[in-house]
């Protein structure tokens, strides 16, 4: 008999028993459905993340003062001098060929006030390049500028919450607020950006770097960002910089460069482990599907060994009964299995049109896996019971009313 | 041949010593009571079971030492059964119960509805092809297994006491089929315990506890 015979069979049979076959497959359909859906949730979640990330560039590297020490001991006292300074942001500039720009960093927090509101904000000393390198650009008025760094001047560019809080929807450019007590003038506001990272980035106050060393009585930097023209360079440019930097704090390795690329990739493997392990749990489901299945198929088999009989006295193979009765199980799970796709991916736009803030993404793999799954469940658990009906001798079958 | 079987496997009778040789175009009733062993001797002759020693032959094959596989594909081409209780299948067609047969030896389906059409006509059931079997009455059902039986052509037509289930009626028009199918040549092994059957048949054999035994004996034991 061919196998179109017996799927035909196989069809026949699910039909006349349509409550408990749909009953089963109830079983697969959700198994397979939250196969999708979770690992939906998790997909969307890790391309939330890397949406939020992307805002700030890929293609960054981040150096740092000190070095994070693999081997113990006392350090060398005066060996190095283990900050950064303006000096070594002027060195990357000047002869870091391979790169976009370089922001100098001063980081401090201060108290902004505007008449009678007050807000305590990160202020971030910084100079032109910053807006480009990290990708935060104003909306009204203009950055931060290169006679802003070198004069020192008093001037500020206040983050979108930063602004409202002190103005309201009232103009802020030009207006006067006090930085640490310090008069300042708003010369710009920037774009919403929204959170980053846990950082508001619409709350924060940028001022000169210059500025800000004098604000904050340091010559130290937080950081320096550095960004590379081309993305291939990523590699080169990071040794480029460290090269530079060695030279520049007396051969002392004494900074860390930290690319922001291999950073994200352990963060996505951790949020690609979250989507492997929301799928194995809805796996679990599917396998209970699967048991189902298998339960449905013994009692299938019992019901019907006078058939079996039947079939084997005219002429029925054992292995044309099993072969019967495994194409019935998998009719059922992958059936079970395209029902479960169209729940899932029927409910993944529910989950979008009405919990938007649920980040669900349906990867096309998820699909493919479930309903491969599914398929290999009805193998998986059809054997037992079908292997059972081929080996019925076909006497003792006839014989059982 | 013999047939033992294991004490504590239910209590059927086995064959002791059967030495019986079926010619071609043969009408055999086998007569015995139940619990005689009639039904093991059927199934052996019909390849579902294999004697535990002896041989059975079947055109000079040797049946008992072949492969499960083997004794499938004989009991598809040499082999018809009617039984007592039809076995059809009850959400199948009679067509489709008559095509069974063929769809086990590989027969395609235009042939395959064709050849049981002929099936159907030649035991008058044409027009009933498309009724589920258990709408059919038991005369019917009993035709349908009939023409199942012959589809593939088998070179012997067993039939377990096939009348068992039918009224009077019924049953007679049943005799008048198989005898005409003999008479065209089908072989027919009957197995039955009614006189009246047993003598529509060219010969009779009769078995006791397993072994065949004399007409004479056979009345005598059975009073």
């Amino acid at each position: 008999m061919n196998i179109l015979e017996s799927g035909r069979v196989a069809l026949d049979s699910l039909k006349a028993n349509r409550m408990r076959s749909v009953l089963t497959m109830l079983g697969v359909i959700i198994g397979v459905a939250a196969v999708i859906l979770l690992v939906s949730l998790g997909e969307g979640t890790k391309n939330y993340v890397e949406g939020q990330f992307a805002g700030l560039g890929s293609n960054i590297l981040i150096v740092t003062p000190g070095k994070i020490e693999t081997k113990g001991g006392p350090p060398i006292i005066g060996a190095a001098k283990h900050k950064l300074t303006l000096s070594d942001s002027r060195i990357l500039e000047k002869k870091g060929y391979l790169f976009g720009g370089v922001a100098p960093v001063v980081f401090g927090t201060a108290e902004v006030r505007s008449g009678s509101r007050s807000r305590n904000v990160p202020v971030l000393g910084v100079t032109p390049s910053f807006s480009s390198v990290r990708n935060l650009h104003v909306e009204i008025g203009g950055f931060v500028t290169e006679s802003d760094v070198e004069a020192k001047r008093r001037v500020c560019v206040l983050g979108r919450t930063v602004k409202r809080e002190l103005f309201g929807s009232a103009n802020a450019l030009g207006q006067i607020v006090k930085v640490s007590g310090g008069r300042f003038r708003v010369v710009g506001i920037m774009q919403q950006k929204g959170v980053s990272l846990a950082v508001d980035l619409d709350d924060i106050v940028f001022i000169p770097v210059r500025t800000a060393q004098d604000l904050f009585d340091t010559d130290a930097l937080l950081e320096i960002i550095v960004s590379i023209r081309n993305k291939n360079d990523i590699e080169s440019g990071k040794e480029l910089a460290r090269s530079l930097l060695f030279k520049n704090h007396n051969r002392h390795e004494d900074f860390t460069i930290t690319n922001q690329a291999a950073m994200l990739s352990s963060l996505f493997t951790i949020l690609d482990t979250l989507t492997y392990v929301l799928g194995g749990i809805a796996t679990i489901s599917l396998l209970v599907g699967g048991i189902g299945i298998m339960n449905i198929m013994l009692v299938t088999v019992k019901e019907r060994t006078n058939e079996i009989g039947i079939r084997k006295a005219v002429g029925a193979r054992d292995r044309d009964i099993l072969v019967q009765f495994l194409l019935e199980s998998t009719a059922l799970s992958s059936s079970g299995g395209i029902g479960g796709i169209l729940v899932g991916v029927f409910g993944g736009w529910g989950i979008r049109e009405f919990v938007p803030k649920l980040p669900v993404e349906i990867p096309s793999w998820a699909i493919l896996l479930a309903f491969t799954f599914s398929v290999f469940v009805g193998i998986f658990f059809g054997v037992y019971p079908a292997r059972k009906a081929a080996t019925l001798h076909p006497i003792e079958a006839l014989r059982y009313e | 041949m013999s047939k033992i079987y294991e004490p504590d496997v239910q209590r059927v009778v086995g064959l002791e010593d059967v030495d019986l040789d079926i010619r071609s175009g043969d009408f055999l009733a086998v007569m015995g009571p139940s619990g005689s062993g009639k039904s093991t001797l059927m199934n052996i002759l019909g390849c579902l079971d294999i004697p535990t020693s002896g041989t059975y032959r079947i055109k000079g094959i040797p049946v008992s030492r072949l492969p499960p596989e083997e004794l499938a594909r004989l009991r598809n081409r040499e082999i018809g059964f009617i039984f007592q209780v039809f076995h059809l299948l009850p959400r199948y067609t009679a067509l489709r119960n008559v095509e069974l047969p063929l769809l086990y030896a590989g027969v395609g389906r235009e042939e395959r509805t064709e050849r049981a059409l002929d099936a159907l006509r030649s035991v008058g059931l044409e027009e009933r092809k498309n009724h589920l079997s258990n709408q059919l009455s038991g005369g019917q059902k009993q035709k349908v297994a009939i023409a199942r039986a012959l589809v593939n052509h088998p070179s012997l037509l067993l039939a377990d006491e096939p009348t068992g289930n039918l009224d009077t009626k019924s049953g007679d028009e049943l005799m008048d089929i198989l005898v005409g199918l003999n008479r065209e040549g089908t072989t027919i092994v009957l197995v039955t315990h009614d006189q009246a059957i047993a003598r529509r048949a060219k010969r009779v054999v009769y078995i006791i506890d397993g072994r065949l035994v004399a007409k004479e004996e056979f009345r005598e034991i059975r009073g």
